[in-house]
């Protein structure tokens, strides 16, 4: 494992380190691999980044390119309102299950119907994580959380499937598509086509990232391997192409 | 400088363009829907006008925001169920002292209540949201006011980094009168420029800003509140603003805002060509509140009344911040969501001049 700091992405705050995510987040390497998308894109400096409430807002200051910490469910609307006064911004939305799929799936669901050319990036860890490990909208079935101690049952509804929802509502240059945190590859190409799409002004991007939580899973480093797996089979990993536009 | 024949929201809506506001967000209320439709007409005829319908209150709250971030003068208008889903944006503007701009013009509560009369909207204006209430809000008695206060309401948000509202009613967002509409700079009205937050260009490249709300200790945020509070106080003097009408010999003095002061004021007139000592004190601030010159003002008096469209809410803002001497016997006129004339103004005034002359 390299020790420089100087192999972690230019878009990072050096001075903010270490970073406060637990051990083993798959969250953190995400935004490390947001950060290298950044460097790649050459962004930095006409990059906007709003983070939401959870775990996602611990990375208030963990990057070199200005950002703004939200509220609870609304780093997309105030993603969209600088988007809409400053076109040429790449804004870049993040958030937990909690903020785009519970809170603040009305926002989700608006943006991508108006087709806003912003970029969210969304973590999907099955739980709600920062307030230690709740029910999410994300949940497995039968997955036991602190307010599903007996597993989550079907009248609490099914895990959402959040790309797969918004292909039925995107535009055409909507880019979408899900990922695993672990997977440093294919999510620092989908990030970074998912940034394109917005610069290209292409439309809405849209990319859920699965991520390990040990803590609130608690699991050794193998059963978190063994849990993401389980996870990618209820949630499957590619782009989708949204719907030709009927109307 | 002309004079126009306009309802409360087309002359809103003047105002923000007036004042250089290149934004509106928003999601349809009555009574304060028309402002979003006179807006959108407007950006259809200026391509620098641009309008973002949102999906719901929260949204053009937070949405404001994030134009404010970017250095837009932008704005919103909402009412009641509305105004409270909009608390969440604006504690956040407060937080971080953010420019954000809205036009609330009350309607009847609590919940859906009535759509077009109310002063109940007073606390939550003033004092919405988990924080202390540090906003600038400007009470409007007529047409006239609601232009020169919203175009106030830009200047005061982008000089003084507080939450600013124009608080109306529905009765003034839909009433027609004739409305002397002008370009600030015909009066010498300075019109203070907006600066971005985050992305501003005058900034230094490699220093980067990360705002937050957020704070891991106690002393941290207390700090960061201490420093708000301070510039709070600071600006107060030269914020508030009031009418004060023939206090100084009354012996009532009538305390209202917005809308009821304008009938008070008639009440005041009639009783004045009777040769009845009534007093008036309007304050325009609600917050901050003009707390030395109201504190004169009730110096020495014997009868305050308090008359509003509400049960109480002005009258316990007046209270918590003013000291209030034994002498002074306090009436009120409470009609929550109820629109209030002179002539029931005057009665309750006749009253209370029976009672002190007794005395």
């Amino acid at each position: 494992m390299p020790s420089n700091i100087d192999n972690l992405p230019i878009a990072w705050k050096k001075k903010s380190l270490p970073q406060k995510f637990c051990p083993g987040c798959g969250q953190a390497e995400a935004l490390k691999i947001l950060g290298y998308a950044i460097d790649e894109l050459g962004i930095q400096n006409r990059t906007v980044y709003a983070t939401d409430i959870g775990c996602s807002l611990l990375s208030w200051n963990m990057f070199d390119v200005d950002t703004i910490q939200t509220h609870h469910g609304r780093a997309t609307p105030v993603a969209v309102g600088f988007k809409h006064a400053r076109p040429d911004a790449v804004v870049i939305a993040f958030m937990g299950d909690g903020g785009g799929y519970a809170i603040g799936a009305q926002h989700l669901v608006n943006s991508c119907l108006r087709d806003d050319k912003i970029t969210i990036l969304l973590i999907n860890n099955a739980n709600y994580a920062m307030t230690g490990g709740q029910m999410a909208p994300t949940t497995l079935l039968g997955e036991k959380t602190t307010t599903s101690p007996d597993g989550r049952k079907i009248e609490s509804g099914k895990p959402i499937h959040g790309p797969e929802m918004l292909k039925t509502i995107a535009s055409e240059g909507a880019y979408l598509a899900r990922c695993v945190s672990n997977d440093f590859e294919e999510t620092l190409a989908y990030i970074k086509k998912a940034l394109q799409n917005q610069i290209d002004g292409r439309g809405f991007s849209f990319v859920e990232i699965l991520s390990m939580c040990p803590v609130n899973w608690k699991t050794d480093a193998q059963q978190s391997l063994n849990f993401i797996k389980e996870m990618e089979k209820i949630f499957p990993l590619g782009e989708l192409k949204p719907k030709e536009k009927e109307c | 400088m002309t004079k126009e024949l306009l309802t409360g929201n087309e002359v809103l809506t003047r105002g923000a363009i007036a004042a250089g506001a290149k934004l509106m967000t928003g999601y349809p209320i009555t009574p304060t829907t028309e402002i979003m439709e006179h807006w959108a007409e407007a950006a259809s005829q200026d391509k620098s006008l641009k309008m973002l319908q949102t999906e719901d209150e929260m949204s053009a709250g937070f949405a404001l925001i994030g134009a404010n971030l970017a250095g837009t003068k932008a704005f919103t208008a909402s009412a009641g169920p509305g105004n409270v889903l909009m608390q969440d944006a604006f504690s956040m503007a407060e937080a971080l002292r953010i420019p954000t701009v809205a036009f609330i013009m009350q309607r009847g509560g609590p919940s859906t209540g009535t759509v077009i009369y109310s002063q109940q909207e007073v606390n939550l204006t003033c004092l919405g949201g988990n924080g202390e209430g540090l906003r600038i809000v400007y009470s409007t008695s007529g047409l006239q006011d609601l232009y020169d206060y919203s175009l106030k309401a830009f200047n005061s948000a982008w000089k003084y980094r507080f939450p600013t509202f124009v608080l109306g009613d529905g009765y003034q967002a839909k009433m027609l009168s004739e409305v002397q509409i002008y370009d600030p700079r015909e009066k010498n009205i300075e019109t203070i420029d907006p600066t971005a937050y985050l992305l501003n260009p005058n900034k230094n490249p490699d220093e980067y800003i990360n705002l937050r709300n957020t704070y891991n200790l106690e002393e941290e945020l207390a700090e960061v509140l201490a420093g708000h509070r301070k510039a709070f106080q600071d600006i107060s003097p030269e914020v508030v603003e009031y009418e004060d009408l023939h206090t100084l010999d009354a012996e009532v003095v009538i305390f209202a805002h917005g809308i009821v002061a304008a009938a008070a004021k008639e009440a005041q007139d009639f009783l004045r060509s009777k040769n009845l000592k009534v007093g008036l004190f309007r304050p325009i601030t609600l917050s901050p509140f003009p707390v030395d010159s109201a504190t004169q003002v009730l110096s020495h008096k014997k009868a305050v009344l308090f008359v509003e469209s509400s049960q109480g809410q002005f009258a316990r803002l007046v209270k918590g911040q003013l000291n209030f001497s034994c002498q002074l016997k306090v009436h009120e006129l409470f009609e929550p969501a109820i629109g209030i004339d002179a002539q029931k103004i005057i009665s309750k005034l006749e009253e209370i001049l029976k009672e002190v002359q007794h005395a």
